[in-house]
């Protein structure tokens, strides 16, 4: 068994693996009734209490266990709340680095100037890290664009991940700004992170504040009985923090929940039982056929059950119609009306392969897969289902539509920078010039290139490609 | 004699568990002494305390797949597999067939060379070793096809049959087809016959002829493993003089596999239904043989949807007519029967030379086995491996698929990483190339 390092940077970053954390206690507590130390739990966390029999109560009481993580902000507030919180016990000093002046909103800060002091520092609780696993698979990074530390130390941290452990897979997960963010250096930041990310990252999933919110909102609104036929379980991690450690609902609680779920049910076929596995190392495989276009739209369902228990085919249908509508998609985009590269189907809980290719064959005729890759699916089938569900599918996919999202953000990084709006700010930070605005601006204008001329081998039919011929 | 049994990957060590499960219980089944002493020595061996072991190394670059298999065995009762007889680590191969070949394979042959040099020690006699594998991942395919080159080194002389699952066709694994590539291209190099089964096939027999619903991989399973075993279990050859062969797999390699330029094996079994059913249903040898030659020859691979419009070509002149485009002309066939009457059984429909290629004989072509023990519970069963066009069509929708993609050269990189170039890759899409077009062409 394998072990993964989640590595959360900045005060968005922190926030989110908070909620990771309770919600991956709350899991393996549901998973594993007798508390005992095994190696589904050791991927995320590590036993420190060696004693014989070595039983660790996992949910109660926090006693034996270590999270695998490292947490950097370079503010205080946000972990040493975690600090004073109920999950304190999970992680020790030699985990954390922090800062008190934070990095103001500046991709540079975070990026250049924190880079540097803490760069030694950083690396070494990286590796100390990883020299606690027995095989390290993975770091997960979580961050977000929009600011300074988790965009600008994050992709950092991302750098220097690439360089002390090239062979370790390096998964990210980003949160995107809105179009209304409030932070104003935001499309900065963004941009100038970008570039890291494409060059540097095996997969990212990009995920957005305002989808968040609307996949609350409908969470919420069926909890309170808009539909009868409908009803939210009460402990489902998805939709509530309750039964956790942590039993007050902060307001961006919930829609960190929603990206924790996303880690939880990415990693559960490499961590459980399944009748067909899917390793960490298997995702970016099969959905990156080429190293930049790395970017792969989420979606998660079902937000929540059906009161109607009988309608159980209906609903597993339901199930997989519902990951490709817009209402359950992690980011706002458009990956029907775009070309799929390639996607992965990882169900959990009850549900056989017969059910996934009936799927498969439904849905296939509503979506347009690029040429080379007609059958371009990736299937996993893990047997132990999320909390509070009997089954649940995460669709990945990796779809021209990220371009959009890409050359909207790009537009509100020009509005700026026409105007050299904010500029002086970055470019007073040292070692930060206008090359890297320029060299910013021209990958991300290459990677909408690269999707665009996979998208104008859509409009035409295309031949097969001549075989080779035997002389016979 | 005995064979050795090595399962790779998820697939190889979930389908080989299934098949020791039906061996072990059809032989132990009541009132068939001689066969089931055959059949054990075949495939298990005992251990100082009386249980039977699988003559089994289990292999997987990943610990999961082996403990449920191990498990599973152990929760069976009848059977198990040795305690050391297992070779796991922790990270699997990505689907990668060039991270299994060049990278695993290499890291791991000694250890792996170990456990099958043990269990080969084991046997008084070796009758070969089989593989099992799927094409589809990366540790079954890859590593697969690097231990398959290790033991044809160590064992030249011993027979070395292959057992491949092929994936569905819309998608299992993203790779799946660079990986059957790479896989087929290097396996026809070094293996003496390659058995295949199609995930679609058997998934249809489930539906359609088992009435499962749904389907788990354990389903899909457990319909090979009954194939496979319909095939290996102790069975009366034209050689072995009225006693059970004492050598499957050189007898199977030597009845269906006599030119290096074709390998690959299909199965099919008849009859299949519900297992509620079978006590109520009798059978008729001449009525099982009728559906089982149509089914060949119209190339469906189950006893359903028959097309019974195909018919041989017109004997005189040999000439493709336009009826025989769908025809699905026989290299060499190898019938199996099992069960009551079997030497009553006119296999003379089997013979005719219309069904073969023009340059071999019927006699030649055509072998049949016959054991009067029924088999799985199966009062008759008649299983055909037949070295035809059958696979052609798949072969042929991988090898395209696999060229399609290589043509735009996605998802190269993932293999230069791993040190599988493109000459590689267009090595093996030759090697492939010309065996398809040795199968299209066995019609004329």
């Amino acid at each position: 068994m394998t072990q993964s390092v989640v590595v959360q940077v900045g005060q968005c970053g922190n926030q989110v693996g908070y909620r990771f954390w309770d919600l991956a206690l709350r899991e393996y507590a549901s998973v594993n009734k007798r508390g005992l130390y095994d190696d589904a739990t050791s991927s995320f966390f590590r036993n420190v209490d060696w004693r014989k029999g070595a039983a660790c109560s996992v949910g109660g009481q926090i006693q034996h266990l270590k999270a695998r993580a490292v947490l950097v902000d370079m503010e205080e507030g946000v972990i040493s709340q975690i600090l004073q919180g109920p999950l304190r016990e999970l992680f020790d000093s030699a985990q954390l680095l922090t800062d008190v002046s934070g990095s103001g909103n500046n991709w540079a800060t975070g990026h250049m100037t924190y880079g540097s002091v803490y760069r030694e520092l950083i690396v070494d609780k990286l590796r100390k890290a990883a020299e606690l696993c027995d095989c390290l698979q993975c770091f997960f990074l979580i961050h977000s664009l929009g600011g300074g530390t988790g965009s600008g130390l994050g992709t950092r941290v991302l750098g220097l991940l690439e360089e002390e452990f090239p062979g370790v897979s390096r998964i990210v997960t980003s949160m995107y700004p809105s179009a209304e963010d409030d932070v104003i250096t935001s499309p900065y930041n963004s941009v100038l992170a970008m570039r890291e990310l494409t060059e540097h990252a095996h997969c990212v999933l990009p995920v957005e504040n305002q989808s968040l919110m609307d996949i609350v909102q409908k969470i919420q609104m069926v909890a309170h009985g808009a539909k009868p036929e409908l009803m939210v379980r009460r402990n489902a991690t998805l939709s509530s923090g309750q039964g956790g450690v942590h039993e007050v609902e902060k307001p961006f609680d919930a829609m960190n929940n929603i990206v924790a779920n996303l880690l939880l049910n990415m990693t559960s076929s490499a961590r459980f039982e399944g009748s067909l596995n899917v390793d960490l190392n298997e995702i970016a495989m099969n959905l990156v056929p080429f190293p930049r276009l790395h970017y792969l739209v989420p979606s998660l369902t079902p937000l929540y059950t059906l009161a109607d228990v009988n309608a159980v085919p209906r609903r597993l249908d339901q199930m997989f119609s519902d990951a490709f509508s817009k209402d359950h998609q992690l980011i706002h985009a458009n990956p029907k009306q775009s070309m799929y590269l390639a996607c992965a189907l990882m169900v959990r809980g009850n549900v056989h392969v017969s059910d996934l290719r009936r799927n498969i064959e439904r849905l296939r005729p509503s979506l347009s897969f690029v040429s080379w890759n007609q059958e371009g699916w990736k299937t996993g089938l893990c047997s132990v289902p999320p909390v509070g569900h009997s089954h649940s599918l995460l669709a990945l996919a990796n779809n021209t539509c990220m371009k959009l999202n890409f050359m909207e953000l790009k537009e509100r990084f020009t509005k700026l920078y026409r105007k050299k709006a904010h500029l002086h700010h970055f470019l007073h930070v040292e070692g930060m010039d206008l090359g890297c605005f320029t060299e910013a601006t021209s990958s991300l204008d290459s990677l909408i290139e690269e999707y665009d001329s996979l998208d104008a081998t859509r409009a035409q039919a295309t031949p097969d490609p001549p075989r080779l011929r035997i002389a016979t | 004699m005995s064979v050795v049994t090595v399962q790779l990957g998820q697939c190889g060590n979930q389908v080989g568990q299934e098949l020791f499960d039906v061996l072990c219980s059809d032989a132990l089944a009541a009132h068939r002494k001689t066969y089931s002493t055959a059949s054990c020595e075949r495939f298990f061996h005992l251990t100082s305390h009386g249980d039977l072991e699988a003559r089994a190394v289990l292999i997987d670059m990943e610990p999961k797949a082996i403990n449920s298999s191990m498990t599973k065995a152990l929760k069976g009762g009848r059977w198990r597999y040795g305690e050391a007889s297992h070779f796991s680590q922790k990270q699997g191969s990505g689907n990668n067939w060039a991270n299994g070949f060049c990278v695993h394979g290499p890291r791991h042959k000694d250890a792996v060379e170990e456990l099958v040099r043990r269990e080969v020690e084991r046997c008084d006699r070796l009758a070969g070793l089989m593989t099992m594998m799927s094409v589809a991942g990366g540790t079954g395919s890859g590593v697969g096809t690097y231990i398959t080159q290790c033991l044809r080194d160590i064992y030249p002389a011993s027979f070395i049959l292959n057992h491949l699952t092929w994936p569905y066709g819309t998608g299992e694994v993203i790779l799946q087809n660079y990986n059957s590539v790479l896989t087929l291209a290097h396996l026809y190099q070094l293996s003496d016959a390659i058995v295949v089964h199609e995930n679609d096939t058997v998934h249809g027999i489930c539906s359609r002829l088992l009435n499962i619903k749904p389907i788990a991989f354990t389903d899909i399973n457990r319909v090979i493993a009954h194939q496979l075993g319909g095939v290996l279990q102790p069975a009366l050859t034209p050689d072995s003089n009225g006693v059970y062969s004492l050598n499957p797999l050189g007898e199977l390699v030597s009845a269906l596999c006599c030119h290096p330029e074709y390998k690959l094996l299909s199965v099919s079994t008849i009859p299949q239904m519900p297992s509620s059913s079978v006590p109520y249903s009798s059978f008729s040898w001449t009525g099982l043989l009728k559906h089982l030659r149509q089914m060949l020859i119209s190339n469906t691979k189950m006893e359903e949807g028959i097309d019974w419009h195909v018919r041989p070509p017109a004997a005189s002149g040999r000439i493709r007519s336009v009826a025989g485009s769908s025809f699905n002309t026989s290299l060499a066939n190898l019938l199996i029967l099992r069960g009551k009457d079997v030497y009553c059984a006119e296999t003379g429909n089997f013979e005719e030379a219309t069904i073969y290629t023009p340059w071999l004989s019927p006699a030649e072509a055509f072998s049949a086995w016959k054991s009067p023990i029924p088999f799985n519970k199966y009062e008759k069963s008649a299983t055909l491996v037949s070295n035809s066009q059958a696979l052609l069509g798949p072969l042929e929708d991988i090898v395209r698929k696999a060229w399609n993609m290589f043509a735009s050269r996605a998802y190269i990189h993932q293999y230069d990483t791993f040190g599988i170039s493109e000459d590689n890759f267009l090595d093996s899409f030759t090697a492939l190339e010309q065996v398809v077009s040795s199968y299209r062409e066995l019609k004329s």
